[in-house]
């Protein structure tokens, strides 16, 4: 992780050698029944620089930002995170690596009988012994840190797919993580709301000493949050560069791919 | 066939290790105390309205068929003993069962299931918030408590319809009829304060909330893929529990009364 972050966490796990990658994917495969996802997809991801994923749907996007979250396993290979073998990583380990990590579904994935305010703080109900009024000041930031800062009392029903996004997000800053993973941030957003998602994450990329990996389909987004940029396809980088040279490839793959989402 | 066997088999491990899961956080239960009775008002008080429909109609007919055989031999006093203890034993708990596992175990499948295709699973997963301590355990506890309390009410107005229908429709006093139905109660041995035979059916109706709570749980925790998936998680819930309670009904009932 951040080498900042590690210092100021002495309870977190162990942060990956100098000179290695943060996350690290070493020939994984992953097939649900017959259809093979993940192809011996070799990935690394350094520290503090935002990465987007981009690819047709169905080559594996997703899968890759659960196998480092250890939501799924690997059928071979293995997924390296902070130096952790996701394969062997113990519950507690496992626990703690993820309090250093935050992750944005693709609708929020609010619990829909809480309200926007009871949502944010559930991690530190839940997982600290904090006090309200601690609680109340660090939810009150974080909603401020994503522009809505008088929605505590709304439920999720009553937020538009935007607001939904922030307050996901703001529940995944919750605990200051070093590594955030968006999964398609701007799916089912309007070009105006969808920039402003856009900004809120490089914000955070400028401001916090983080590390950020985002599945997108928009060049938008990749214009405005990435560092760097791989295109997925059956499971496999089909092309891995900055983000300037990946706009200006003429990778055939990646030409017709970025005609088809050009905006 | 043996796909079948198989799969029932894996529901049951899973059904049983998630009730046991769950069953790890029972002694911090307090510390969950407003959820259970959200849950709990979920499970008896938006039901008992139903409880109490239904039990007083099967009371009726309970009495109405009795009584009518009854009545070819002149032994209408029977009525009130067969009702009762046919209620208290059996329909009692049987139909608060079926009422619960129809309402609250189809609602608490959808529920869980809408979570589970909508990620709120997987993110209290990354949240490392235990998903039987969070959801499972408190629907378990609240359907647990359910079960005897809508058992107790279905027991009491189930008699007072047999006694409606004693009285207007089989000429036997609604005094007779009281008097048989509660001497009869009485008869049997007490167990925690109640008669035995009310005791075994709050005992049942106990049973068959957890299995109902375990039932539904783990159909909506494994639901997958959109709508289509819910749908198939509440039938499933509704199903297994129906056929969890006959079975297990018929278990409870020979370990008691046979055994």
């Amino acid at each position: 992780m951040a080498p900042e972050s590690t210092q100021t966490a002495p309870s977190a796990p162990g942060s990956p050698a100098p000179g290695q990658p943060l996350i690290r994917f070493e020939g994984v495969r992953k097939a649900f029944g017959k259809k093979v996802v993940l192809d011996g997809l070799d990935l690394d991801i350094e520290a503090g620089r935002c990465l987007v994923i981009m690819g047709p749907s169905g080559t594996g996007k997703s899968v890759t930002l659960r196998h480092i979250v250890g939501l799924i396993k690997p059928d071979a290979g293995r997924v390296l995170v902070a130096g952790h073998d996701m394969n062997t990583i113990t519950k507690p380990e496992l626990a703690a690596l993820r309090r250093r990590m935050g992750y944005l579904f693709q609708d929020g994935a609010l619990i829909n009988w809480l309200n926007v305010g009871e949502n944010i703080a559930l991690p530190l109900r839940e997982k600290t012994r904090l006090s309200e009024a601690e609680i109340r000041e660090r939810v009150q930031h974080k909603l401020e840190l994503v522009h809505l800062p008088d929605t505590w009392e709304k439920f999720p029903s009553e937020l538009s797919g935007g607001m939904r996004k922030r307050v996901g997000l703001a529940r995944a800053l919750i605990n200051d993580p070093d590594l955030i993973l968006y999964d398609e941030p701007n799916a089912g957003l309007d070009p105006e709301i969808s920039a402003s998602i856009n900004r809120l994450i490089r914000g955070l990329q400028e401001r916090l000493p983080i590390t950020s990996i985002v599945i997108s389909h928009e060049v938008a987004c990749v214009r405005t949050v990435a560092d760097r940029v791989v295109l997925l396809e059956a499971g496999r980088i089909v092309v891995d560069a900055p983000t300037q040279a990946f706009l200006h490839s003429d990778h055939p793959r990646l030409r017709r791919f970025l005609g088809e989402h050009l905006e | 066939m043996f796909e079948i066997f198989r799969r029932l088999c894996a529901d049951l491990g899973y059904q049983l290790l998630l009730l046991l899961s769950a069953a790890r956080y029972l002694p911090r239960a307090w510390r969950r105390r407003g959820q259970i009775a959200d849950q709990l008002y979920v499970a008896a008080v938006q039901v008992v309205h139903v409880v109490l429909l239904v039990g007083l109609f099967s009371g009726m007919i309970l009495a109405l068929q009795t009584g009518i055989e009854l009545a070819r031999f002149g032994q209408q006093d029977q009525i009130g003993p067969i009702v009762a203890l046919s209620i208290a034993r059996e329909m009692g708990p049987f139909i608060t069962g079926i009422v619960l596992a129809a309402t609250v175990g189809s609602a608490v499948a959808a529920e869980l299931g809408t979570m589970s295709v909508s990620d709120e699973l997987s993110a209290l997963e990354i949240l490392s918030i235990d998903r039987d301590d969070y959801l499972v355990m408190p629907r378990l506890v609240a359907l647990a408590i359910a079960g005897p309390l809508l058992t107790l009410i279905c027991d009491g107005i189930g008699i007072l319809g047999g006694a409606l229908v004693a009285q207007s429709q089989l000429e036997v006093s609604a005094r007779l009829y009281m008097d048989g139905a509660f001497d009869s109660l009485r008869d049997s041995v007490t167990w925690f304060a109640f008669p035995k035979d009310v005791a075994v059916g709050l005992f049942k109706s106990f049973v068959f909330g957890a299995l109902i709570a375990a039932i539904a749980c783990t159909a909506g925790v494994q639901a997958r893929g959109g709508a289509l998936g819910v749908g198939r998680a509440t039938r499933t819930a509704v199903r297994d529990s129906i056929i969890a309670i006959i079975v297990v009904n018929y278990f409870l009932t020979w370990v008691f009364y046979s055994a």
